[in-house]
């Protein structure tokens, strides 16, 4: 599979373990990106609430950049990026005047046919295209797929999964031999743009996501987004002095969970740049997996 | 030659006041064919029509042209003062010179030319009019009632009361309908089945009322007055004259884990089972599709318990063939079930339930005999959190309308819960309170003072279980919304009250409209509430849209009494103004094609074949014919015929044509 790639400032950034492990799986997927060249910023958090033109011509310069180079589809690894170009798209698809005066600004044609793509529906792809064999050291972990905000809304412009309940990283990680809890907080806010701003506030919702994750018994939160990332895991700490208790939940990206089943070195899934180490409760016990399994009490549960 | 009469109304200054009379029926006398032409000041008034009586006797007229108001005012008034007068009523024709002239110009040159087109017009249609007489169709005094909820049930005993023969189908084994399901009645509180089973066991017993539970409708041909319907009778399983109903087949049954539909799923059924104690008949019916014998071919515990020997195992289906006049759709409505919702968890955590399911927890008649008892664990809930608009008034969700009987029936539920539970906190979380009713306000301002139920207003964004517990979060809109989270026991939906599945299966069997929500369409949402676009075809109830148990009723005898109305005559006497073949002498009969076009493009199903043959019974050909009690006169088939061979009398295209070239 042949993608465009716009990695975004995060990936570049604090965000780098993303870009790291994603490049490091693409091979073994038959995955190739190529970068668009000359991306600029896609405006996340700070354009849209200031100039809508602005916040509409950044990401339409970078697709419009891909457009040039013969790119039918994006991948948008960051959900804040994802969000940003996939508004754009719709909001120019739906009006051609609006369509041209971005065009003008940006002093480029924009037309509007490469498509975005999030990691879960590239993943999910490729998945379902079959990796049998590939899976050589199965993930094998009660984990919980948190989407965040971004990638599922809004609904009408996203169009992927279900808002409330999404699936799609679920049905990843059972491929992937992880356990998916089921859980209520898949679509919960982390905090996100106040991870800097307002750290109080990130150590308040982050620490409910964390407590929910761990009284369902998780050793681990699987994330696809920069920003939920930064506040699950840097801000741990944090929510954790928030709520008077430990959680030492590592929040890995999905990216990286997947390497990890292929097989790939820690090291080159940049795992060791995690502020909450990457270790999970040794295997031998059987008594605490199968604590883990019945730590959930709701009745009728069954997986669908 | 005809010889027409122009009789031009002033309408008081309605019609004068722009157009000036002197200079129109000067013009009208100078059309050809019109012999008379006066003017008056109120031509509806008994001097206004005595001009016409005199002028049709004096002038020897053979058309009326009243140049006044729209015909829909005064038409029938007109064409009367001609039928007394000995002129067939369809040779009178009113110019509208008031609705589509006077009325919307100002006085002027030009509008006084209008008035004169407009008489010059229907002059020229008067001159090519032919006497038309009413159709007669004959009446089969026997009233199709589909649903026996509380609307059938109702409009089944009206019309059976006023002594006519009354067919009531049932698809589920009982009638009773959702009414039956209801705990208490808001705003009196009183038993819904008290008030519900006699009339159920009235219907049963009505010498004029004839009850088919368990059957469906197949199919519906034919006319007002005269529909020919096919009802599939679903086999029992039981023979019904043997069976008394005693019950010990369904203490037998070893399979008692089936979820009741009567009960909302809160309870369980057996596989040969009877709906409710007080079901009408009392007589069980065998789930098929759960039937350990139906399904392995071994078990018929039921067939060695019945004393009565009853079972039937090999029972066919049966087709019941009935001719009836009118019809009445009763069929109801159904409750979103609680998976509809993602929010509140798809439907998966057991302690979420519709607020149908608890009716049934509050009924004595339920599983829990009327104890609330949330189904997870069977304990008595501490904390429960009704939610209001659950699905309803969200375009998000597709169901933009309100749902208009939750506000009340959720204060119901969080007073009984009261009621039962007196040291419980219930919480409703609502939009609006939508109570316009007689005792509906103070119904839900008791429940608010009186019962301390806590209203919060706001939507609930998310329920999810933890510990045992629901977590319901919302936010206080009158707080600022500031976020709201209760740790409930027991959390209920009023979830939207949307149309029968198969609504628009059953719509297009019984040729009625439906709206975009599949609510099946009334004529006229003001002046013809229960009927429908096709004559002799009524609704009643929720099959329509969201009501209560008062307008249903109120409806049901509306209804009923338009069908008593209809049966009043022997003969039905309709409007002539349908579409007719042409038909002529040999060797041509008809110039008609028998392409049947028109078969295809009538909404009403009005074409019929006809085969013309000869003395000897040999086959000519075959065309069309249309049914003059079904067709509607709409025209459609008339643009659609390429022989042209179809014309609408008292439109004729001739009429038309000339008309047109009369501006």
């Amino acid at each position: 599979m042949k993608l465009g790639y716009f990695p975004g400032c995060s990936l570049q950034g604090s965000a780098s373990e993303f870009d790291e492990s994603l490049q490091a799986i693409a091979p073994a997927l038959g995955l190739e990106l190529i970068e668009i060249p000359d991306w600029n910023c896609c405006g996340a958090s700070a354009a849209h609430n200031l100039n809508r033109l602005l916040a509409l011509a950044l990401p339409a310069r970078t697709l419009a950049l891909a457009e040039r180079t013969g790119l039918a589809e994006v991948l948008v690894p960051c959900s804040a990026c994802y969000s940003r170009l996939i508004l754009t798209r719709h909001e120019l698809d739906q009006d051609e005047g609006l369509r041209r005066q971005v065009s003008e600004i940006i002093g480029m044609e924009y037309q509007g046919t490469a498509r975005v793509l999030n990691i879960l529906e590239v993943m999910g792809q490729i998945f379902q295209d079959g990796l049998k064999g590939k899976i050589t050291k199965p993930f094998e972990h009660p984990v919980a797929c948190y989407y965040g905000c971004l990638l599922v809304r809004p609904p009408k412009v996203v169009q992927f999964d279900r808002p409330e309940d999404p699936r799609t990283m679920d049905e990843l990680m059972k491929k992937i031999g992880a356990k998916p809890i089921d859980w209520a907080f898949k679509v919960e806010c982390c905090g996100a743009g106040f991870s800097i701003s307002r750290t109080d506030l990130v150590a308040k919702l982050s620490s409910k996501i964390l407590a929910d994750a761990q009284r369902r018994g998780a050793e681990a939160i699987i994330v696809t987004c920069p920003m939920c990332h930064a506040n699950l895991d840097m801000r741990q700490e944090k929510a954790e002095k928030w709520a008077g208790r430990k959680y030492s939940m590592p929040v890995l990206y999905l990216t990286q969970a997947i390497g990890l089943a292929l097989g790939l070195p820690e090291k080159k899934l940049a795992l060791h740049q995690h502020l909450v180490p990457v270790s999970f409760p040794v295997k031998a016990k059987p008594a605490a997996k199968a604590k883990a399994e019945t730590a959930p009490p709701p009745a009728g549960q069954s997986e669908e | 030659m005809s010889r027409i009469g122009v009789f031009l109304c002033h309408c008081g200054e309605n019609i004068a006041g722009t157009v000036d009379p002197g200079k129109v029926v000067e013009a009208a006398n100078r059309i050809p064919g019109v012999v008379h032409s006066v003017d008056y000041k109120y031509m509806c008034s008994d001097p206004g029509q005595n001009l016409i009586r005199e002028a049709m006797r004096d002038k020897r007229l053979t058309g009326v042209v009243v140049a006044a108001c729209s015909p829909r005012m005064h038409e029938p008034t007109f064409r009367r003062v001609c039928a007394e007068s000995g002129l067939n009523p369809f040779l009178c024709e009113m110019a509208n010179v008031r609705e589509h002239c006077s009325w919307v110009h100002e006085k002027s040159e030009l509008t006084t030319a209008k008035a004169i087109d407009l008489v010059r017009i229907m002059v020229e249609k008067a001159k090519r009019n032919r006497p038309l007489f009413p159709i007669k169709v004959p009446v089969t005094k026997t009233a199709l009632v589909l649903g026996g909820g509380i609307a059938g049930i109702q409009a089944s005993l009206d019309i059976a009361n006023a002594g006519y023969k009354v067919l009531l189908v049932e698809r589920d084994p009982s009638i009773g309908g959702h009414m039956a399901q209801l705990s208490e009645t808001f705003p009196t509180l009183d038993c819904s089945q008290c008030i519900l089973t006699p009339r159920m066991v009235e219907v049963a017993q009505h010498p004029n009322i004839t009850l088919h539970t368990y059957s469906e409708l197949e199919s519906v041909d034919g006319f007002i007055g005269n529909f020919k319907v096919k009802i599939r009778k679903k086999a029992r399983g039981i023979d019904e004259k043997l069976c008394t109903g005693c019950g010990v087949c369904a203490q037998k049954c070893p399979l008692k884990k089936i979820p009741s539909e009567f009960n909302a799923a809160m309870g369980m059924r057996t596989a040969i089972y009877t709906p409710f104690p007080q079901a009408v008949p009392n007589k069980p019916v065998i789930d098929k599709k759960r039937c350990t014998y139906y399904l392995k071919g071994k078990c018929k515990a039921c067939e060695k318990a019945c004393p009565a020997e009853a079972i039937r195992f090999d029972q066919p289906d049966e087709i019941i063939e009935v001719e009836t006049g009118a019809i009445v759709c009763t069929t109801g409505f159904e409750v979103l079930s609680t998976e509809f919702f993602p929010e509140y968890g798809y439907g998966k955590p057991k302690d979420i339930i519709t607020g149908l399911q608890f009716e049934r927890l509050a009924s004595a008649s339920g599983p829990t005999l009327g104890a609330i008892r949330r189904p997870s664990d069977g304990k008595e809930p501490e904390t429960v959190v009704f939610i209001a608009c659950a699905g309803s008034r969200d375009p998000a969700k597709g169901i933009e309308y309100c749902s208009k009987i939750c506000c009340m029936y959720t204060a119901k539920h969080a007073m009984l819960y009261k009621h039962k539970v007196h040291q419980g906190n219930a919480y409703v979380f609502y939009m609006d309170i939508r109570a316009g009713g007689k005792m509906y306000e103070e119904f839900v301002r008791r429940a608010i003072e009186e019962d301390g139920v806590k209203y919060i207003r706001g939507r609930v964004s998310r329920v999810y279980e933890q510990d045992g517990k629901l977590i319901v979060k919302g936010a206080d809109t009158l707080l600022g919304a500031q976020p709201v989270e209760i740790e409930a026991d027991l959390v209920v939906l009023a979830t939207a009250m949307v149309a029968n599945s198969g609504a628009e299966e059953l719509a297009k069997k019984i040729h009625v409209s439906y709206d975009s929500y599949h609510f099946l369409a009334e004529a006229h949402p003001k002046l013809r509430p229960v009927e429908t676009n096709t004559a002799g075809i009524f609704l009643a109830g929720a099959c329509q849209a969201p009501r209560d148990i008062p307008e249903t009723v109120a409806q049901a005898s509306a209804a009923a009494s338009k069908v008593a109305a209809l049966f009043s005559a022997d003969e039905l006497s309709r409007e002539p103004v349908i579409a007719v073949v042409h038909r002529t002498a040999p060797p041509i009969f008809s110039i008609c094609e028998g392409c049947f076009m028109c078969e295809q493009a009538c909404p009403f199903q009005a074409i019929e074949r006809e085969e013309i043959k000869t003395r000897d019974g040999k086959l000519i050909k075959v065309v069309a014919k249309v049914n003059p009690g079904v067709c509607q006169g709409c025209g459609t088939c008339v643009a659609l015929c390429r022989a042209k061979a179809i014309d609408l009398q008292g439109f004729t295209n001739e009429q038309v044509y000339a008309e047109v070239m009369a501006v």
